[in-house]
């Protein structure tokens, strides 16, 4: 890895292998009593989220914590970056303070690339715009890879607002890496055709029981059509045509798991039967997600 | 001073000239093209291996005064101008304030005799504050000046309002010029929709924004026998339906810029928004549909749509950034390289897109070097080297994706109204 982790479309595999089995080391370490490590001690980790995010800034902060490292929090609201305050202007004042890494959140795809441009620290993408949310691809394939031998030959869904989806993209652009039948679904309008064209082995289809048939991994999506720019789809009947439920299951593979990025909508994009089901790892995601930024942090930083 | 520009290849489209000969200006206007010319006291330039042509016409600027004096003025954007080949340019109504009434074209009007180093003749806006709704002064614009219409930047969307702009530019022998774009089809896109756009996350501005406000605006053309001009052509679409209004005897016009016929959307880099622009880089089925039309005729004229952003505002996340780039130093280069060196079009063709191809819209009575025309003169070679640092620029802004960029062929020398106002170092 160079400077930092902007992407998972720029990684090659035995990098992502690396990270991977790396964040299996540090699995264990997570039900201990005693969870700290000092391999990151005295460096200074700037966690910049200017867009509101609970679980992966929370998830970034144990990560830090655990390996000894300071982290320091910064959000949109209650610092100069809600006072109009340029992204130049308010990465420079914090590459003064000279952290040994930055975790950046921004609603801007690109956002960290530009930095990265211009600032000495490594910058580490904690998920920008619609592009790419590569930490999130990291901790479902070490979510997979839990319960299944290898990534080879297996069949994945993705289902839900693909077009406006950074999980999507990074998870399509790791799997592919790995030789996975990818399949994405969604209403049209969400699904642009050129999708297809993101990376090998990428299906499209608007029929979300064609997408789950024979699947071994269902990734639901979060759905928040308030919050896009037009009405792509009435939400009134997005459950309807595709939520996950109970009966759709019937079609995947009898060992499929269920995984989504969570915070979960029950009743929007996954009945409430589904979330509760027993092969739903949406819970072991969660944690996933501190060993694998774990692994992340330390490949870049140590 | 008289000027002798001596043993260039003269190749002036108006007078189906292409030869080597001299041209002498004097008293500020082309007093003859032939071989051995000679004038007592006159300022000699050897021009022997270079291509000397009628003074070239960019119809499509922003030189951002008054109100931007911060990216761009008068007299910067016409030094650019100038260090570009160009001598005459035709300045876009999005200023501040809008360029709407017969006051501001007469101060534009007095501000370039004053300060312009090349000809500079203001474009007046459609509609007042170019807001798209009420039609401006058109006839007064005129009469102080104006040699266009166009709310440039912003298209017309109200296709009632657009008719009847059409009908009083039809009255006024003024051309309407289009900025293409459906604005609910395009509503926050920052680039080309395609497959590169879908893979950065950036959204994207559709082909068919572009498509439907043509097809619209032929319409209208037709229906009100206006002379209708498509700025900045960027979709094959478009390109076709243009060619088809034509063949049907239209008096439909368009313009091709630099960096839709160099560039397209597979060759941005990644969120460097020296590539952002309006028309966006389109698709390379687009871009090499441009070049045909270019190649075919269906294109009238090679226009820059130089468009000067200080650093600050292009310095921000790819979706703030403001659309447009700088063109004026690198179009003929760009021309040379992409259009004529692979063979796509003759020099001859080149210069007439510089030339009688504007002109043919914007009727400034230039861009040949019949005697007795104003003594603007375009020196430039097709084998000169050179690198472009954008730092050097003459324009106030830095905005380029071509920074760095080492171009074989360019302008040398640059006559205005008889003057030297350019030359390449060394020339």
């Amino acid at each position: 890895m160079h400077a930092g982790l902007l992407g998972i479309e720029e990684m090659d595999r035995a990098e992502i292998e690396t990270i991977l089995a790396r964040a299996k080391d540090f699995q264990p370490i997570q039900s201990q009593s005693l969870k700290k490590l000092d391999t990151l001690r005295g460096k200074m980790i700037v966690n910049l989220f200017y867009e509101a995010s609970t679980r992966t800034r929370t998830s970034f902060e144990i990560a830090a914590k655990r390996l000894g490292a300071d982290a320091v929090s910064i959000t949109a609201s209650g610092s100069s970056v809600s006072k109009g305050e340029s992204l130049v202007d308010t990465l420079n004042t914090l590459a003064a303070m000279r952290p040994d890494a930055i975790v950046m959140r921004h609603a801007a795809s690109g956002a960290p690339h530009f930095l990265a441009r211009h600032l000495p620290a490594p910058i580490i993408n904690a998920g920008d715009g619609t592009h790419e949310h590569p930490t999130q691809a990291l901790l479902d394939a070490r979510t997979i890879l839990d319960r299944r031998p290898a990534l080879e030959g297996l069949r994945v869904a993705i289902i839900g607002d693909i077009a406006h989806s950074r999980v999507a993209r990074s998870n399509v652009h790791l799997l592919a890496k790995f030789g996975v039948e990818i399949v994405l679904c969604g209403p049209a309008s969400l699904l642009p055709v050129e999708l297809a064209q993101l990376a090998p082995g990428v299906h499209l289809t608007t029929d979300i029981r064609e997408a789950i048939r024979e699947a071994d991994v269902i990734m639901m999506l979060r759905v928040q059509l308030e919050r896009q720019h037009e009405a792509s789809f009435p939400a009134s009947e997005y459950f309807r045509f595709y939520g996950l439920q109970l009966e759709h299951l019937d079609l995947a593979k009898p060992d499929a798991i269920v995984m989504h990025p969570g915070p979960i909508n029950r009743g929007r994009e996954l009945s409430s039967e589904v979330a509760d089901f027993q092969r739903s790892v949406i819970l072991n995601q969660v944690e996933n997600g501190i060993a694998v930024r774990m692994a992340v942090l330390e490949r870049v930083i140590g | 001073m008289p000027i002798v520009i001596k043993n260039g290849r003269v190749i002036d489209p108006a007078s189906q000239t292409d030869r080597v000969a001299d041209v002498l200006i004097v008293d500020g206007r082309i007093a003859g093209v032939a071989p051995n010319l000679a004038s007592p006291k006159a300022e000699i330039f050897d021009a022997t291996g270079m291509i000397v042509a009628p003074g070239f016409i960019d119809m499509h600027v922003h030189l951002r005064e008054p109100g931007f004096e911060h990216a761009e003025t008068i007299e910067s954007g016409s030094r650019a101008a100038a260090a570009g080949g160009f001598t005459s340019v035709c300045c876009m109504p999005n200023t501040k304030p809008v360029n709407d009434s017969a006051m501001v074209t007469s101060y534009i009007v007095e501000r370039a005799r004053r300060l312009g180093v090349v000809n500079v003749f203001p474009i007046g806006a459609i509609t007042k504050g170019s807001g798209g709704e009420e039609l401006s002064a058109i006839g007064a614009m005129k009469a102080a000046g104006a040699v266009a219409i166009s709310d440039d930047g912003l298209p017309v969307m109200n296709a009632r309002v657009m008719r009847r702009a059409m009908e009083f530019a039809r009255s006024y022998d003024l051309p309407v010029i289009q900025h293409c774009e459906d604005l609910n089809l395009s509503a926050g896109g920052d680039m080309h929709e395609g497959a590169q756009s879908v893979r950065w996350g950036l959204r994207g501005i559709p082909a068919a924004s572009e498509d439907v406000m043509v097809a619209r605006d032929l319409v209208l053309a037709q229906l009100t026998g206006a002379r209708y001009h498509v700025a900045h052509i960027s979709t094959r679409n478009a390109v076709a339906m243009v060619d088809y209004a034509r063949r049907g005897g239209l008096a439909v016009t368009c313009e091709a810029t630099p960096h839709h016929f160099a560039l397209s959307d597979d060759r941005m880099a990644a969120y460097d928004s020296n590539y952002k622009m309006k028309p966006p880089l389109r698709s390379v089925c687009d871009r090499g549909a441009v070049v045909d039309g270019i190649a075919a005729g269906t294109v009238s004229a090679i226009a820059t749509d130089h468009a000067p952003h200080p650093g600050s505002e292009k310095m921000q996340e790819f979706e703030r950034c403001p659309f447009g780039i700088i063109g004026l130093e690198t179009a003929i280069a760009l021309a040379l390289e992409e259009l004529v060196a692979p063979g796509r079009i003759t020099l001859n063709r080149m210069v007439e897109l510089f030339t009688t191809g504007p002109d043919a819209v914007v009727r400034l009575g230039r861009g040949t070097l019949s005697p007795g025309a104003p003594g603007d003169v375009t020196v430039f070679s097709t084998e000169v080297s050179w690198t472009y640092d954008v730092n050097e620029s003459h324009s106030r802004s830095r905005n380029s994706p071509f920074h760095g960029r080492t171009f074989r062929g360019g302008p040398v020398a640059t006559v205005v109204n008889g003057e030297f106002v350019w030359r390449r170092d060394g020339a």
